[in-house]
């Protein structure tokens, strides 16, 4: 377990150290988001309908931009070889480095989206219950970002394609947070799609970083 | 396992990569205390065979193990006795020296002491540099310290003096021999055998 902790400050500490890359997506989905109410028009009931779905789309396609640096640096320097050959099962190598990327990518903006919620007038008792479907769907985002990023790790850039490969797996984690947000806006019980949100998040975690592990080791034989 | 069986046993190896076949049929033994030489033009599969020993690449027939073992299938432990030094320095450019070895020694569960194996490789005065702003030569330098940094019984070696000055090429070579000495193994692929040649050397002509 002491792996764990050494990889995750590491690739912490490598983040903070480039924090511009780290901001890109944030920017990015604060542009995004900002760009509906100028575009549609600033009626309250027009944003009202749209907003969730645009938070989500916008939360998704943010967090889609940094995949390819997952793997890709360490699979570059060598770096991903000397983790390969470690004495740590690969299962935890990969755990740390998609945990890492969830701290640093995910989480900004669990706390970034309520906020902007705002301005598309989603009732402050919504907020709360958008936070903790974002919390429960981006675990499973991440490792489906990482399957994604550890299938193309021999391509030279696997951008368009990891897109292509992670987008579909995606839609139950749109269709459950946006309908969990909806409900949580009209006032109605959330607890069915949250715990949908929760089981895909307890699969993808467990199970994940053994496939994510397997297809690196296949990628950079 | 008894006294004269050999660490790392290849049997009847064969690789192919893509169409190519880089190595037919080969066999040898490494016992502790030896040290084999990789020797043969560019592209003739060095690179390729030094993967297949760390378990990195899959041998396309025949197998490698170490203490009997199958190479792919080691325990933690016996995986922590084999380190690997390739082409790529396996080095993050945002970290310092200092930073980027004591990773390699927290990942292996080392406990070297940094401050005079960097001395050693007059490393001591950039210690705290990040790498991007060290040359390639000092960059292999602390590529190399992560040897040191780690207990390993096995050291797999792919042209490690590349980039090094005559003073870093005699060091490295010291490291070696004294790393054999001391019961260890080394499998290096070199274009400049005599360096570190010695008694019960294996020359592997690819």
């Amino acid at each position: 377990m002491d792996a764990f902790w050494i990889i995750l400050r590491r690739d912490l500490k490598l983040a903070f150290r480039r924090w511009s890359e780290l901001a890109n997506p944030l920017i990015f989905f604060v542009i995004v988001t900002s760009l509906f109410p100028l575009a549609l028009s600033a009626e309250r009931p027009l944003l009202k309908a749209v907003g969730t779905g645009v938070l989500w789309v916008s939360a998704l396609l943010s967090s889609l931009l940094v995949l390819d640096g997952l793997f890709r640096s360490d699979a570059d320097d060598g770096s991903m070889e000397q983790l390969l050959m470690s004495p740590a099962p690969l299962g935890l190598v990969v755990s740390a480095k998609i945990f890492a990327h969830w701290i640093v990518s995910s989480l900004p903006l669990i706390v970034l989206v309520p906020v902007v919620a705002i301005s598309f007038y989603l009732p402050a008792h919504a907020l709360a219950t958008l936070a903790a479907a974002l919390l429960l769907a981006t675990p499973t985002l991440s490792v489906f970002v990482a399957l994604g990023a550890a299938l193309t790790v021999s391509l030279k850039s696997g951008g368009s394609i990891i897109g292509l490969l992670v987008l579909p797996l995606c839609s139950p984690l749109l269709i459950f947070g946006t309908r969990a947000t909806d409900l949580a806006a009209h006032g109605e019980p959330v607890a069915a799609p949250l715990y949908m949100l929760a089981a895909l998040a307890t699969l993808a975690v467990s199970v994940g970083p053994v496939a994510v592990g397997a297809a690196l080791k296949v990628g950079l034989e | 396992m008894n006294a004269s069986a050999p660490f790392l046993a290849v049997e009847q190896l064969t690789v192919q990569r893509g169409s190519r076949q880089l190595i037919t049929e080969l066999s040898f033994e490494l016992h502790a205390g030896q040290m084999a030489l990789l020797v043969g033009p560019n592209g003739v599969g060095k690179t390729t065979l030094l993967r297949t020993l760390a378990g990195l690449s899959p041998p396309t027939h025949g197998r490698v193990t170490w203490c009997e073992t199958a190479i792919d299938r080691l325990t933690p432990e016996s995986r922590s006795d084999i380190v690997y030094r390739g082409h790529l320095d396996g080095l993050k450019k945002d970290l310092t020296v200092r930073e980027n070895l004591q990773f390699y020694r927290a990942l292996r569960g080392g406990a070297a002491e940094l401050d005079g194996i960097l001395a050693e490789l007059e490393l001591g005065q950039i210690a705290n540099r990040p790498l991007r702003y060290l040359s390639a030569g000092q960059r292999r330098r602390t590529a190399l310290a992560a040897l040191r940094v780690c207990r390993a019984r096995l050291w797999l070696l792919d042209e490690p003096t590349t980039n090094l000055d005559v003073a870093g090429r005699h060091l490295v070579a010291r490291w070696i021999v004294e790393h054999v000495k001391q019961g260890g193994m080394a499998v290096l692929a070199t274009h400049r055998p005599e360096e570190v040649a010695a008694g019960g050397t294996l020359l592997i002509e690819l």
